[in-house]
């Protein structure tokens, strides 16, 4: 009787923790699916699940610093395709601010954005708007440029605003040094990061809504790359950002920083690789393992006329287009290839600012379009042709690939020929 | 159209003859160019009534213009800030009663509401301008109320907080009608600081994109941190209620109920001192 009695407490507990388990797992508000990985390449293709909708990755994210995508609509953003876009916890943190935020139902309700959101911690700040920041341990002290007040963003203050902001997923507040620095100050940001990292997880209010994901750091250094990671990883965080890179360095050892956290990060757990846009960094990033990628440099380019095509770009100011009745490119199916030609765009350019809008719909879903691609061509296990094809077409010779673009194709076994 | 010259207030009875004349002789210009015209076939011409602010010279370019074979009347310098509304009403009126009944009338640069009631009352059929745009420019959102579809009696109720603000620091009509920047009594100013937290769309009920999707929190926001979709989504507003106002206006003529719109409409910019 006691021998039966013991084994039925036995297995009910087992069965109390795999319920436990379950109902932990299905409190998680991210879920990573590999729909498919590259047999030559460290590529993958997945269904990231977050709470708002599911996204497809590769995946690029276009950048609404103030809770706008300039100029563009939620709408003409929606019909685009795009299923997780970012908005900046500094900016938005000093205008409108979060309590407003809270009261209009977050960011989503605020903007009227019905997909996911990510929001950076603010830390990137700390590097653009460095003559205006002062960092310690408990944060960065910044001088406001609006009216001079100072604020101090630690990391619980940043997790409190992003919190209210009530994003998909949260970037962990990190100490962040331009990728050109070198020294102590490097391995000090790298480990206060981490200490920073252990104080984000405990401010995040929202846990079971909002994703915290953590900032791998290190610089340019092997050693303290490989130190970060392997401390951040220990940390039960559902994603990890690749951070302190694309920030003017050489691109020869941006891609070795990048593989070499690849390497090292988790395969079930998404890489988000911060501030990287241009085409070719992204076909080449996708290859080394990232699966998500952030930049403003396609709508911001688009605001100086310049069109994102399969072969580069177009300056659609340049008098050469002033006749041209083509669209930007003719295979593009957007909104703005379907309807107006470079001679329009052209002319509108010189009166009216919805020409910005038009080219910035343009690139928008070019970026998006490239990694549908990518991902397409990674789930039919033909990855490498694709690379081959895409390179081919962006540069008119062999000799015009960027060196470091092939060096690092050649650490993932593809040979540009 | 054919084409005519415009000129201030002022000036000389002998200079805005003339203008008259010209515009008269482009016109027989313009008409033979488009009699022998091919292309032209199926194209209409409009003839451009001018006169400054002299009577007799708006009342000859009247009559004259509607002697040739011109398929509607465009009706210029008049626009908005080159002379006070009586006066241009009362032109207007003398031009119209010279124009046959069956042929468009066409006034150009007008288009704060109570100016485009007074020209509709005095004969206009169509505006072009773009007082819309100019709205939103500054930063400001229609909100005017042209709603009489609803009981009478409901309609004579005080105005809401909306229309006791709107524009409270303006007093509009012709005290300053060359400063056709500032800010009328049919609008709100959204970069004010009391729609930072007002979660409501620009106007209830009103059907149009920015209205079903946004607040005025938001709208704000927007035009506090110079972002470019504070002008897209502004635009689209003040174009539907734009709009809308001027269907009310077809409606209230064919229903005769020009007097209740223009009540509803222009109470609003009525100080109730």
């Amino acid at each position: 009787m006691a021998a039966t009695r013991a084994c039925g407490a036995a297995a009910n507990t087992s069965e109390n923790i795999m319920s436990l388990k379950k109902a932990l797992s299905v409190a998680s508000p991210l879920t990573l699916r590999i729909v498919a990985e590259c047999p030559v390449t460290k590529a993958r293709a997945c269904d990231l699940i977050l709470p708002h909708s599911a996204v497809s990755t590769p995946v690029f994210m276009p950048v609404g610093t103030q809770g706008t995508l300039k100029g563009i609509t939620v709408d003409q953003l929606d019909a685009l395709g795009c299923q997780i876009c970012l908005g900046n916890t500094y900016h938005l943190g000093m205008r409108p601010g979060p309590d407003l935020i809270e009261k209009a139902n977050g960011l989503h309700g605020f903007m009227n954005w019905k997909r996911n959101l990510l929001t950076d911690s603010g830390g990137f700040q700390m590097v653009s708007l460095v003559e205006l920041s002062e960092i310690t341990e408990e944060g960065v002290k910044f001088k406001s440029p609006y009216d001079g007040k100072e604020i101090l963003l630690t990391p619980e203050k940043s997790i409190s605003i992003q919190n209210s902001l009530g994003s998909d997923i949260m970037m962990q507040l990190d100490d962040v040094v331009s990728s050109t620095v070198t020294g102590p100050r490097v391995e000090e940001a790298m480990h206060r990061s981490i200490r920073w990292l252990d104080r984000c997880i405990s401010a995040n209010k929202n846990p079971e809504k909002q994703n915290l994901f953590a900032i791998i750091q290190g610089g340019l250094n092997t050693e303290l790359r490989k130190a970060c990671l392997d401390e951040m990883t220990q940390r039960d965080v559902p994603g990890f950002a690749i951070g302190g890179l694309s920030g003017g360095e050489e691109k020869d050892d941006f891609w070795r920083m990048v593989t070499l956290s690849t390497d090292h990060l988790p395969r079930e757990k998404p890489r988000y690789l911060m501030g990287v846009g241009y085409a070719v960094d992204l076909v080449v990033c996708v290859a080394l393992g990232c699966d998500m990628f952030d930049c403003v440099y396609p709508t911001r380019t688009a605001r100086f006329g310049s069109a994102l095509v399969p072969w580069g770009s177009l300056q659609i100011k340049n008098k050469q287009y002033a006749k041209d009745f083509e669209p930007i490119d003719p295979d593009c199916q957007c909104p703005t290839c379907k309807r107006h030609s470079r001679a329009y765009l052209h002319a509108l350019f010189k009166s009216d600012s919805a020409a910005m809008h038009h080219v910035t719909i343009h690139n928008i879903a070019y970026q998006l379009n490239l990694m549908r691609s990518v991902r397409q061509s990674i789930v039919e296990g033909c990855f490498p042709e694709f690379i081959r094809t895409f390179m081919k077409r962006m540069f008119p010779s062999r000799d015009q690939y960027p060196g470091w673009a092939v060096d690092a194709l050649a650490s993932v076994n593809i040979t540009l020929e | 159209m054919a084409d005519g010259e415009t000129w201030q207030i002022n000036t000389s009875r002998k200079r805005v003859r003339k203008s008259v004349d010209r515009s008269l002789a482009h016109l027989d210009e313009c008409l033979l160019v488009h009699q022998k015209s091919q292309e032209l076939e199926g194209v209409e011409v409009f003839g451009v009534v001018e006169g400054g602010d002299i009577l007799e010279e708006r009342v000859r370019s009247a009559k004259e213009t509607a002697k040739r074979p011109v398929s509607g009347f465009c009706l210029d310098g008049l626009q908005t800030g080159s002379m006070a509304q009586a006066l241009r009403t009362q032109l207007i009126s003398a031009v119209t009663k010279e124009l046959p009944e069956d042929k468009p009338r066409l006034l150009q640069g007008v288009g704060r509401p109570d100016e485009v009631l007074a020209s509709v009352e005095a004969g206009v059929d169509l505006f072009e301008g773009f007082f819309p745009f100019q709205v939103t420019e500054r930063g400001c959102a229609l909100i005017f109320n042209f709603n009489i579809s609803s009981n009478p009696e409901l309609a004579e109720l005080e105005p809401g907080e909306d229309q006791e603000t709107a524009g409270d620091s303006q007093h509009n009509g012709d005290l300053n009608p060359d400063d056709q920047a500032q800010m009328t009594s049919f609008e709100i100013n959204l970069k004010d600081k009391r729609y930072q937290g007002d979660l409501r769309p620009l106007v209830e009920g009103c059907g149009c994109y920015c209205c079903r999707n946004h607040q005025r929190a938001y709208l704000h926001h927007l035009l506090v941190t110079n972002e470019l979709l504070a002008g897209v989504l502004l635009m689209i507003h003040n174009t539907a209620h734009y709009h809308a106002f001027f269907g009310a206006l077809r409606d209230a003529l064919a229903e005769d109920t020009l007097d209740l719109l223009k009540r509803r409409v222009l109470g609003q910019t009525e100080r109730k001192d």
